[in-house]
């Protein structure tokens, strides 16, 4: 869906759903979760439908992810940082 | 509690914000720059910086005026202003009090402006159609986002929608980057290029537009994607993400192409969340069919104090939101004391004799990318208009029916504009179709009423405890 440049250095480790990733630096988390080949970053709390980011500038809220435990984060809004833990939210009706 | 007191706030760090920055320093004003992004240049200039010092060749084929952007956001770098990236605003007071929170969290902070500008640009204008939701459909913007900050490009079936400068724009820049796109289908009417000729001989003083316009026209047209006019019917379809399209030419048969992502673009409308939670006088700009907020030549609103620069005033595009800022700055600098009438006279006046000439082309675009039917009021009824809470025309209709003739009526009705986007991306479809459906304009019917927060604050933010 969206390839990554070649020759970065993937200074930042990130784990995704349990899986770690070496990601570049000075990217969003959304960003970097499409580059390494997610498009769909949750569900509809509605319908429970797949959703992906859509604006990439913080409009449209449909990035939402759980970053370091906090819900709700617009991921096309923050940064990677090292040691990051994200997570997709969970469906509606579905309990932790 | 003493809040720390600025002269001059600015919101937004794009070219208008920027502009206006640099201008006030140099009347010796103090400036704080607030910014939403993690760095300068708002969404056109995009990560300037570092595409300027990383990636040379890819900042060398973005154009000469990325050079200028550059240089402008060095100048504003240098200029003494406080500048805090990754700080959104949540709520403005009447008495020009401002709440701000970091996108990491943290807690909420405060301060304190003279006067306030409001350089928050502009956002994509959402146009619903069955399937808008399915993950591979973006705003093109999006796209263009991910390779400026990311280096990311598309790749697979791509498929583009839309009308207007900025979708041809950031096609030219994708097959400059090698990507392959597979069909270009275009939703213009075909009548507006003849009831926009009257405007041409204006905006002929804007030929380098012009020119521009001609050239990336001619590299779409001849880059081998097949290229579709006239379309006026679109559906997104597959199983948990985009896998086809299907489109429709006027009254033709339908066509099916496959795709593995779907860019859209139908112009850009100016980003009014702060100055609608203000209270600022908003009106309805008819050629384009967006609200902009009231301004005059100096970008004041009708709220003392308050004014806007750039492309969240009227969208005209970049340069003229560096004139714009420098405009509002000036008069921030003679309200302030700083310089007198006369002194701002003459300094405004190369600035409006530019803007002027910058400005000669607006009518004619704006007359020849008409947002128009039916992309402005889906035709399929089940299309889903509020993202967020899932709510379909039928449903808004309806609730017209039951006698709910404004937005802020449909609202507690169906929930749409009640989720997390808080009617970002559905409140000009909400009064579009209001006023579908009353068979009035959409300035009669309004729009939300925004309020505060205008950014989702955790109570932890609010308090400041963890």
């Amino acid at each position: 869906m969206f390839q990554p440049p070649p020759n970065v250095a993937k200074t930042i480790q990130i784990t995704f759903e349990g899986k770690t990733y070496q990601v570049a630096p000075g990217q969003t988390v959304a960003a970097a979760l499409m580059g390494e080949g997610y498009l769909t970053l949750r569900n509809s709390v509605v319908s429970g439908e797949t959703r992906a980011a859509f604006c990439m500038m913080g409009i449209c809220f449909d990035c939402l992810l759980e970053i370091n435990g906090q819900p709700n984060q617009q991921s096309c809004m923050i940064q990677v940082r090292d040691g990051m833990n994200i997570q997709r939210q969970l469906k509606k009706g579905e309990c932790a | 509690m003493s809040l720390p007191q600025y002269d001059y706030v600015i919101i937004g760090a794009g070219p208008a914000g920027m502009a206006a920055a640099v201008e006030a320093r140099q009347h010796g004003l103090n400036v704080l720059v607030l910014d939403e992004q993690p760095a300068v240049g708002g969404q056109i200039y995009r990560n300037i910086e570092d595409l300027e010092g990383q990636r040379r060749d890819e900042f060398e084929k973005l154009g000469a005026d990325y050079q200028e952007a550059f240089e402008l956001a060095q100048r504003f770098r240098a200029s003494g202003a406080e500048y805090r990236p990754g700080r959104s605003i949540w709520q403005i007071d009447p008495d020009l009090t401002l709440y701000h929170i970091g996108q990491d969290g943290g807690p909420s902070e405060t301060c304190h402006a003279q006067r306030i500008l409001i350089a928050t640009g502009a956002m994509e204008r959402p146009m619903p159609f069955p399937g808008w939701t399915l993950p591979g459909v973006l705003a093109c913007t999006a796209a263009d986002v991910l390779y400026k900050s990311s280096g990311l490009l598309p790749r697979g079936e791509i498929v583009l929608l839309g009308s207007g400068p900025l979708l041809l724009l950031i096609a030219c820049r994708l097959l400059d980057a090698g990507v392959k796109i597979a069909a270009y289908l275009d939703t213009n009417p075909h009548l507006a290029p003849f009831q926009a000729l009257p405007y041409l001989p204006k905006a002929l003083r804007g030929h380098e537009y012009l020119r521009k316009g001609i050239a990336m026209l001619w590299q779409m047209f001849t880059s081998g994607a097949k290229v579709h006019l006239g379309v006026t019917g679109l559906e997104a379809e597959g199983e948990g993400h985009l896998q086809k399209v299907r489109f429709q030419q006027g009254s033709s048969t339908w066509k099916e192409l496959p795709a593995d992502l779907l860019l859209l673009h139908h112009g850009v409308v100016p980003n009014v969340q702060i100055t609608r939670q203000l209270g600022c006088e908003h009106t309805w700009y008819e050629k384009q069919r967006y609200w902009e907020p009231v301004l005059d030549q100096w970008g004041n609103t009708s709220i003392e104090n308050v004014a806007v620069a750039g492309d969240s005033g009227r969208v005209c595009g970049s340069a003229n939101s560096v004139l714009t800022g420098q405009l509002a700055a000036l008069e921030t600098a003679r309200a302030l004391g700083k310089i007198d009438l006369a002194q701002q006279t003459a300094l405004a006046a190369p600035l409006l004799k530019k803007q002027d000439q910058e400005l000669a082309i607006r009518p004619f675009l704006d007359t020849l990318f008409p947002p128009r039917h039916p992309w402005l009021v889906p035709k399929n009824e089940e299309t889903l208009v509020c993202r967020c809470e899932e709510v379909r025309v039928r449903e808004i209709r309806d609730a017209v029916r039951l006698g709910a003739l404004s937005p802020d009526r449909v609202k507690p009705m169906v929930r749409c504009g009640m989720g997390p986007c808080q009617a970002r991306m559905c409140g000009l479809t909400v009064a579009e179709i209001i006023a579908d459906e009353r068979q009035v304009s959409p300035a009669d019917v309004g729009y939300f009423r925004v309020r505060s927060p205008i950014k989702p604050v955790t109570l932890g933010q609010l308090t400041g405890v963890e």
